[in-house]
């Protein structure tokens, strides 16, 4: 009798930036699209570059390199799109990456206590090993969102839609 | 019975912006946030000049009757690296005179966006929302972000008492003169 193990395959989507890839759950990605304008606001936060528009959503840009590769980047191909969570809500987040993403199926293996916050995990592939990327861990934000009475609500709500609770 | 028909896109709530600038930073408010226009120069005449620890973006007042109006340097406010404004904005319901470089124009917007979750710092006080502007990102500034309780608490500790008006100042003479009169007659007793 052969015993077989049964693998939970789950599906990544793969970047990269500069040398080195890394992967993120493809449940929590939204889309890979070309760059575009950033725009610029005084702001204290670091590694936020900027907002920019997409499909009519304003779209945050946080540059995650220097935390991830020890160095920011001169040239971008590409924004992933990726699904924050902040407690109950989830918002679009953009990350710069240099090249084509890849959508791939791996094990993922748990991370450790040691691992730094911002990893999720490891999954093996092609020969490397790569730290799926825990977005809560690695971009800027309370987990938790601010309550709904905290926030300033616009008059005539239907018509002010807060494109921020649209979001999936 | 008919359906009810869609909401039209004119049926949507707009609200009057000024867009001005700071250096070359373009920013929005509320129009109806705005009490007074007026070039810095006019309103800094009868300002005197105050020093309070921690709040260098201010570093002149106005004294209005009972009100004190603190005069903001947008672009320390900001942290943008550009001489100080020539407007200064005297903002509604609070004591802020905000000082920026120019008036870019009045539009309305029909639209605010809450301010993403990721920026999480002092952002958050200062800035109600961002608004999308002929494909141009703006954010729409908080009036009553500019000092915080704290800060209004160190500027007035910093505040001189206030200056006597010549009528005042005659009358506390008398009451002065009066009260020396008295002390000599206690001693001469």
């Amino acid at each position: 009798m052969t015993v077989s193990t049964e693998l939970e395959l789950r599906s990544f989507v793969l970047l990269r930036l500069g040398e080195r890839r890394f992967a993120v759950a493809a449940e929590e990605t939204a889309e890979l699209v070309a760059p575009s304008r950033v725009f610029r606001f005084p702001h204290k936060t670091p590694r936020m570059e900027g907002v920019m528009l997409r499909r009519g959503r304003i779209v945050p840009v946080c540059d995650v390199a220097e935390k991830l590769i020890g160095k920011r980047l001169t040239s971008r191909r590409f924004y992933l799109i990726a699904l924050r969570r902040y407690g109950q809500r989830t918002e679009w987040v953009a990350l710069p990456v240099t090249g084509e993403c890849e959508l791939i199926n791996a094990e993922l293996t748990a991370a450790s206590a040691s691992d730094e916050p911002h990893v999720a995990g490891w999954l093996s592939h092609g020969g490397d090993v790569i730290e799926v990327l825990n977005l809560s861990g690695l971009t800027p934000g309370q987990d938790k969102a601010p309550s709904p009475g905290a926030a300033e609500r616009p008059p005539a709500a239907s018509a002010w839609q807060s494109e921020a609770e649209a979001q999936p | 019975m008919p359906a009810t028909a869609p909401a039209k896109p004119g049926s949507l709530r707009a609200e009057q912006i000024i867009l001005f600038r700071i250096g070359e930073q373009l920013f929005a408010l509320s129009s109806s946030s705005v009490q007074e226009v007026r070039s810095a120069d006019s309103l800094s005449g009868g300002a005197a000049t105050i020093s309070a620890p921690s709040v260098d973006k201010v570093t002149q007042f106005v004294r209005r009757g009972q009100n004190t109006l603190f005069l903001v340097s947008g672009a320390k406010h900001f942290g943008l690296p550009v001489p100080e404004g020539i407007l200064a904005f005297v903002l509604r319901n609070t004591r802020t005179a905000l000082l920026v470089d120019s008036i870019e124009r009045m539009t309305a917007m029909t639209r605010l966006q809450a301010l993403p979750l990721s920026f999480c710092h002092e952002e958050r006080q200062w800035y109600r929302g961002l608004t999308a502007l002929d494909q141009t990102v703006v954010p729409v500034v908080r009036p009553e972000g500019f000092l915080s309780d704290e800060e209004l608490r160190m500027l007035d500790r910093a505040l001189p008492p206030p200056e006597l008006s010549s009528e005042e100042k005659e009358a506390e003479a008398e009451e002065t003169e009066t009260d020396a009169e008295i002390d000599l007659g206690t001693e001469s007793n």
